[in-house]
C-alpha cells in the first residue's frame, strides 16, 4: 500500500477507536492517521510537532490498534517506548492506560525504571507486558543479559520520546547502540521518533533506521505547527546595567506580571540564578503569591512537592532551570518569563512551549535581558523565534568510551563475534563513520587496558575463545558491568545539611552540591542554596555541613555557573545586528546610546571581523577582542593567548571572559607592542595555538582532567567511586588526575585520551569552536589602539575579579599564601 | 585584582628548602625526595611500584606505566644529587606480588639508579619482607646520627623521626581556586614524607591520623613546580 494514499480516519482506525475519539468530542489529528499509514506500510517514522500536539498518542496508536486484535499476534513484548526522563516515562504509561482502558483493550502496560522493585523486573523478564516503557539505562541492562533475544524477539515498534534531547549526547549514543541490536534482534522492528522542531531533521531520521553507507533515512511526519507565540522582551524603564545575570532592576517588573498571570514559569540558566531570583522575588512579595523553586541540586522530595503543587494549580510562579525543560505536563500555565539571555534559539523555543498546552493559543513568553549584551542577544532570539530558526547541531561522532562500555555489556549478553559485532555497531547513526580500528582498539581496552604495553595479558576481562568468538573472562566482569552502566557521570556529590546546635547528627538536608564547589570554599564562607543564605561549617563524611546566616551578601559568587553557552547560531545573530545599525531601532535607548558611543569612541565588531581593542587603564595594558563564541570557547582562548603573551615576555597578569568578549591583561604596553611590531596579533591569533600550545595547556587543565574523569568512568576504567570501597578510617585517596597524567606521559594515543580529546572538542572547552573562529578571522583582525576603555568593553572588564578562572597558575597562588604568613608573621614581631 | 597577578617570588635556593630536624641540617627537593648533605643520603618514600599491576589482578587495568614513571622521577633526582645512599622509606612496592611483576624495563632502570651507591630498603606495611629483586640493604628501621628513618610514625614523642606512610598532601584555597599539593609535614622535631609513587595518592594533613602526630604547631611544605612553599598547617584545609 502506497502511504501516500489518502486514507480517512475510517480505514485506519477500528471501530472502537473513533467511538472512543467521538465520545471525546475529538477527531484523530493528521498526522497520527498519517502515522497510522506509515505504521500499516510498514515505515520507521519521525513525528516532528509542537508541544500540545497529541504527540505521544500518535506515537502510541498504531500499538493500540494492532493490540487491539489479540487474535492475530504472538505473545510477548509488542512495543518499547524509551524516554530521556523515568519521571516522563511513568507520567506516559499513565496517560496511555487511560485510553486503553476506556476502550476496554486487552493490553498491559508497565514501566521499568532504577525505581522499579526487583520482583517486578524479574517477572518482567519471564512474562514481559505487551508495552513496556523505560529509560536507555535500562534498556542497555536488558540487552546485556542472555534473556535479551527471548525479551526483544517478539519486538513490532520501538517508541523514542523526545529524540531531540537524546540524539548528539552520550545517553544518545548508548541507545543508539542498544537500538542496533534491538534491530538484529528483532529484524522487522518499526522505529517511531517522536522531537520537537530541530534545525536537521535528515541525522534524525537517519538515527531511526540502520545505517549502511548509503545515509538511509525514515520517512518523516510534521505536524502544523502550534499558533505563533505571543513573545516579548520586556522594555525595562530602569537602567539596565553593563554586566551581571540577577536582572534585579528588572525585578519589580517580574513580579507584576507574575501577578497578573494564572501561573508563571520563571526560566533562568543556573542554579545560582535561580537561587537568587527566588530570593529576591520573596523580598518584594507583599501579596505572598505562592511561589516556589525547582532546580537540580534540590533535595527529590522537595522537588516532587513543588511538581505536585504545581499540577494541582495551587503555585503562582516557579523560578526553574532547564529541570523542567522537557517533557511532563505542569499544568495550566500561561506564562513564561525567561530571565537572563536564552543562549540559544531551540532552548528558548522549548521553554516557550510550557506555556500553554493547547495549540491552537499562542503561548506567551517575555524575554528578561540582564544586561546590555542580553539585550542584544535577545532581540536576535527572538527574532529567531519569529522565523522559527533553530540552532544548528554540533557535529560529533559517537563516542568511544560510551562504545566501550556497549561492548562489554555485549560481551555479557552471549559471545560475540567481533566481525558481526562491528557491522552492527556500524549501522546505528552516530558510528556510522567508525573505523575498524578505532572498534578494535575498544574490544582490545575492553580486555587489556589496550595499552602498547601487553602487561596484563594475564588479567584479562574479555578473552577471545578458540572459536574466535569474544567472552567475558568472570562472574565477577558481568557483575561490574552492571554497576557501572550509563553515561551520566554525576560530579562527586556532597549533601547540604544544616548543622543543629545541639545535636552533632545535625538537621535537615537541603540538596546537594558539587563536590568541586566545595572545594574552592573556606569554613566561614557563605553562599546561597535552597533560597537561603548559608555559611559553610565543614565536611563532614559526604555531607557539607552549614548553618543559616544574615549575611546579605553571599560571600561566593556562584557554583554551577553559566551552563551553556551562547549558540553559534545566536551569537551570528547578534553580530549582524551589531554592524547594522539600522536595525537598532528596534532596542532600548540606553542599549542604542551604548552603540553609538562605541562607534564614536572605537568601532563597531564586523560581521566576519575580529575587533581587538588595546588601552591602558589603571597603570595596566588590556586587549579586549570580541570573538561572541561563548564563555567556554572563550576561556581556552584566554588560557592559549595568555601563555603565548607570556612567552613572547609581554608580561600578561591574567584574562576574563564572558559569552561575548575576552579581556587579557598585563604590565607591558601592549599597543605599542603592536605599534613597534614587536606583537603581530596574526600571529597571537593564529590557528597553530590548537597544536602545541594547546596541548602542553592540556596536560594540567582541570577542565580536561575532569572530561578524562567521565570517559574513563563511562569506559568502565574505573568505578563510579573510584577507588571505592577499599580503606576504612584514614583515607588514602587515589584520584583519577594521577591516571590522566601517567597515560598521558606514557601512552598519548590511548583511546581513552582520544574519547577525552574528542569530548573537549566539543565539551567543557570548545576547541571545536574555536578553531571554527580563529579559522574564519584569519587575515581578519581589526585592531584599534584607544587612548581609554571602550564603552563595549566596560561588561567584560567589569567581570575581572568577579568570576574565578580555573588557571594553571597554583604556584603563583601558593607563593602568595607563603608571603601572606610571612607577613603575618613579621607583623606579630613589630 | 585577579588570580594570576601574584608575583613569582624570587627562585628558591637550587640545592631545596633547608630545615633542621633534631640538630640535623636536611634539603627538601621539589620532586618530593629529602636529602641529607651530611650523609650523602637521599630518602624517599612509598613508591608503591606495581599499583597499577595490582589493580589489573583484581580487573581495573589502570595505565601499567606507573612504575616506570616513579622510577623516572627517581632517576632524575638521583642524577641530580647523585647521593652515595638512596634510602627507601618503606611501602616501596604495592604488593607481595609486586616484585615478581615488575618487568624487565623497571628492573633496569632500578639497576641505572643503584649503580655505584648503596641502596637501602626500609620495611613497610605493603612490603614487611625482603624482597629479592630489589637487592640492597633489608631493614626493619635505620637509625643514624641523631636521626631514625622507620616506615609508620610511632605515637608520642619521636625526636628525629623521618617517616612516610600517611603520603600527606595539603590543601589550601586562594582566590576562589582550590590547590591541593602533596608535601612534607614537620614540626622540627618529627617528618612525615611525601610519597613518590606516580599512583600513590594522599591523605590530608588536617586528617586526624596525621594531625595527632604533632603536639604543637607544624607546616606542611607544598611540592611546588620547581619549589617547596612553606605553609603553617593552621591555613591548610581540611578536605572532609
Amino acid at each position: 500500500m502506497s502511504t501516500d494514499a489518502v486514507l480517512s480516519p475510517d480505514d485506519l482506525l477500528p471501530e472502537t477507536f473513533l467511538r472512543w475519539f467521538a465520545a471525546r468530542g475529538w477527531a484523530p489529528r493528521a498526522h497520527q492517521l498519517d502515522l497510522l499509514a506509515k505504521a500499516r506500510a510498514g515505515r520507521s517514522t519521525l513525528l516532528i510537532a509542537p508541544t500540545g500536539a497529541g504527540k505521544t498518542l500518535a506515537g502510541f496508536l498504531p500499538t493500540l490498534v494492532e493490540l487491539a486484535r489479540p487474535a492475530n499476534r504472538p505473545r510477548g513484548l509488542h512495543t518499547l517506548y524509551i524516554s530521556p526522563l523515568k519521571a516522563l516515562a511513568v507520567d506516559v504509561a499513565r496517560n496511555l492506560e487511560r485510553p486503553a482502558a476506556e476502550m476496554g483493550l486487552p493490553v498491559r502496560i508497565e514501566t521499568r525504571t532504577g525505581d522499579t522493585p526487583a520482583s517486578r523486573r524479574q517477572r518482567q523478564r519471564r512474562d514481559p507486558p505487551d508495552i513496556l516503557l523505560t529509560t536507555p539505562e535500562q534498556i542497555a541492562l536488558l540487552l546485556a543479559s542472555a534473556d535479551a533475544p527471548f525479551l526483544f524477539g517478539t519486538l513490532q515498534r520501538i517508541v523514542l520520546d523526545e529524540l531531540h534531547a537524546l540524539s548528539g549526547s552520550k545517553r544518545g549514543d548508548l541507545l543508539s547502540l542498544g537500538l542496533a541490536r534491538l534491530r538484529t534482534l528483532a529484524p522487522e522492528v518499526q522505529t517511531v521518533g517522536l522531537s520537537a522542531t530541530v534545525a536537521d531533521p535528515e541525522r534524525l531520521r537517519r538515527w531511526l533506521v540502520p545505517q549502511t553507507g548509503a545515509g538511509e533515512m525514515g520517512d518523516v511526519v510534521i505536524a502544523p505547527p502550534g499558533a505563533a507565540p505571543d513573545l516579548s522582551m520586556l522594555d525595562s524603564a530602569a537602567y539596565v546595567p553593563w554586566a551581571g545575570h540577577t536582572a534585579r532592576h528588572s525585578l519589580a517588573e517580574i513580579y507584576a506580571l507574575i501577578g497578573r498571570h494564572r501561573t508563571t514559569l520563571v526560566f533562568v540558566n543556573t542554579r545560582m540564578q535561580a537561587e537568587l531570583l527566588f530570593q529576591e522575588l520573596w523580598r518584594i512579595n507583599e501579596e505572598t503569591y505562592p511561589i516556589a523553586l525547582h532546580h537540580g541540586s534540590l533535595d527529590v522530595s522537595q522537588r516532587r512537592r513543588v511538581e505536585a503543587a504545581m499540577s494541582e494549580g495551587r503555585l503562582k510562579a516557579v523560578v526553574c532551570t532547564s529541570s523542567l525543560d522537557l517533557g511532563i505536563d505542569w499544568g495550566d500555565v500561561d506564562l513564561v518569563v525567561n530571565v537572563g539571555a536564552p543562549k540559544g534559539s531551540s532552548r528558548l523555543m522549548q521553554r516557550i512551549g510550557r506555556a500553554n498546552h493547547r495549540l491552537d493559543e499562542p503561548s506567551r513568553a517575555v524575554l528578561v535581558p540582564a544586561n546590555r549584551f542580553e539585550v542584544l542577544e535577545c532581540r536576535a532570539a527572538l527574532e529567531a523565534v519569529r522565523a522559527s530558526a533553530q540552532d544548528g547541531a554540533i557535529e560529533r561522532a559517537g563516542a568511544l568510551d560510551v562504545l566501550a562500555q556497549h561492548v562489554l555489556g555485549m560481551a555479557c549478553a552471549a559471545p560475540f563475534d567481533a566481525d558481526n559485532l562491528y557491522r552492527e555497531v556500524v549501522s546505528a547513526e552516530p558510528y556510522a563513520g567508525l573505523s575498524r580500528a578505532d572498534f578494535d582498539d575498544v574490544v582490545a581496552f575492553n580486555a587489556t587496558g589496550g595499552y602498547a604495553l601487553r602487561a596484563y595479558e594475564r588479567f584479562a576481562r574479555i578473552r577471545q575463545r578458540k572459536d574466535g568468538l569474544w567472552r567475558v573472562a568472570s562472574p565477577q566482569v558481568a557483575q561490574q558491568y552492571r554497576m557501572n552502566v550509563g553515561t551520566i557521570v554525576e560530579a562527586t556529590m556532597l549533601k547540604v545539611r544544616l548543622a543543629s546546635e545541639k545535636s552533632r547528627y545535625g538537621g535537615r538536608i537541603l540538596g546537594e552540591v558539587e563536590e568541586y564547589f566545595v572545594e574552592t570554599m573556606s569554613p566561614g564562607d557563605t553562599f546561597v542554596f535552597a533560597g537561603e543564605v548559608l555559611e559553610y561549617r565543614a565536611i563532614v563524611e559526604d555531607e557539607v555541613r552549614v548553618v543559616r546566616t544574615a549575611a546579605k551578601d553571599p560571600k561566593v559568587p556562584s557554583y554551577d555557573g553559566g551552563k551553556f553557552p551562547l549558540s553559534t547560531f545566536l551569537a551570528a545573530g547578534v553580530r549582524a545586528m551589531l554592524a547594522d545599525p539600522t536595525r537598532w531601532k528596534a532596542l532600548p535607548a540606553q542599549v542604542r546610546e551604548w552603540l553609538d558611543i562605541q562607534r564614536l569612541r572605537s568601532r563597531l565588531p564586523g560581521r566576519e571581523d575580529l575587533l581587538v581593542e588595546s588601552f591602558p587603564r589603571a597603570g595596566r595594558h588590556y586587549l579586549v577582542a570580541y570573538p561572541f563564541e561563548g564563555r567556554l570557547a572563550h576561556q581556552t582562548l584566554g588560557m592559549l593567548l595568555t601563555r603565548r603573551l607570556e612567552r613572547a615576555r609581554l608580561r600578561p597578569l591574567g584574562f576574563v571572559a564572558n559569552d561575548y568578549a575576552i579581556a587579557v591583561y598585563g604590565l607591558s604596553d601592549l599597543s605599542l607592542a603592536i605599534a613597534q611590531d614587536r606583537l603581530s596579533l596574526d600571529d597571537l591569533f593564529d590557528a597553530d595555538m590548537l597544536g602545541d600550545d594547546l596541548e602542553d595547556w592540556l596536560a594540567e587543565a582541570a577542565l580536561m582532567k575532569r572530561t578524562f574523569r567521565q570517559c574513563a568512568v563511562i569506559a568502565g576504567l574505573i568505578e563510579r567511586r573510584f577507588p571505592g570501597k577499599e580503606k576504612s578510617g584514614r583515607q588514602v585517596t587515589m584520584s583519577t588526575d594521577l591516571i590522566y597524567d601517567v597515560l598521558r606521559q606514557h601512552e598519548p594515543g590511548h583511546v581513552l585520551l582520544r574519547a577525552a580529546r574528542a569530548d573537549a572538542a566539543t565539551g567543557l572547552l570548545d576547541i571545536r569552536r574555536l578553531s571554527d573562529m580563529l579559522t574564519r578571522i584569519r587575515g581578519r583582525i581589526d585592531h584599534i589602539a584607544l587612548g581609554r576603555v571602550s564603552p563595549l568593553a566596560v561588561p567584560v572588564m567589569l567581570e575581572i575579579g568577579r568570576e574565578m578562572v580555573a588557571g594553571e597558575a597554583a604556584d603563583a597562588l601558593l607563593a602568595e599564601a607563603e608571603d601572606d604568613l610571612v607577613r603575618e608573621a613579621m607583623g606579630e614581631l613589630g | 585584582m585577579s588570580w594570576a597577578e601574584a608575583e613569582t617570588t624570587e627562585e628558591a635556593p637550587p640545592e631545596g628548602e633547608a630545615i633542621e630536624l633534631a640538630g640535623a641540617r636536611l634539603l627538601l627537593d621539589a620532586a618530593g625526595a629529602l636529602f641529607w648533605p651530611a650523609q650523602d643520603m637521599l630518602i624517599v618514600a612509598d613508591l608503591h611500584l606495581e599499583k597499577g599491576s595490582a589493580f589489573a589482578v583484581r580487573g581495573i587495568p589502570l595505565p601499567p606505566y606507573d612504575s616506570r614513571a616513579t622510577l623516572a622521577l627517581l632517576a632524575g633526582i638521583v642524577a641530580r644529587r647523585r647521593p652515595r645512599v638512596v634510602l627507601f622509606l618503606g611501602d616501596s612496592l604495592h604488593d607481595r606480588g609486586a616484585g615478581v611483576r615488575l618487568g624487565d624495563v623497571e628492573r633496569g632502570m632500578l639497576a641505572d639508579i643503584s649503580r655505584g651507591r648503596d641502596m637501602v630498603w626500609v620495611a613497610g606495611n605493603h612490603d614487611p619482607d625482603p624482597v629479592p629483586q630489589l637487592g640492597g640493604m633489608h631493614l626493619p628501621e635505620l637509625r643514624l646520627g641523631p636521626l631514625t628513618f622507620r616506615h609508620e610514625p610511632t605515637g608520642g614523642d619521636a625526636q628525629g623521626e623521618v617517616a612516610g606512610h600517611f603520603h600527606p598532601v595539603a590543601r589550601l584555597v586562594r582566590r576562589g581556586r582550590g590547590i591541593r599539593r602533596r608535601c612534607f609535614a614537620s614540626d622540627g622535631r618529627r617528618l612525615v614524607m611525601p610519597a613518590l609513587g606516580a599512583y600513590a595518592g594522599g591523605l590530608n594533613i588536617r586528617d586526624a591520623a596525621l594531625a595527632g602526630l604533632f603536639a604543637g604547631p607544624y607546616a606542611a611544605h607544598l611540592i611546588g613546580a620547581t619549589r617547596t612553599y612553606r605553609i603553617a598547617h593552621h591555613a591548610c584545609l581540611p578536605d572532609r
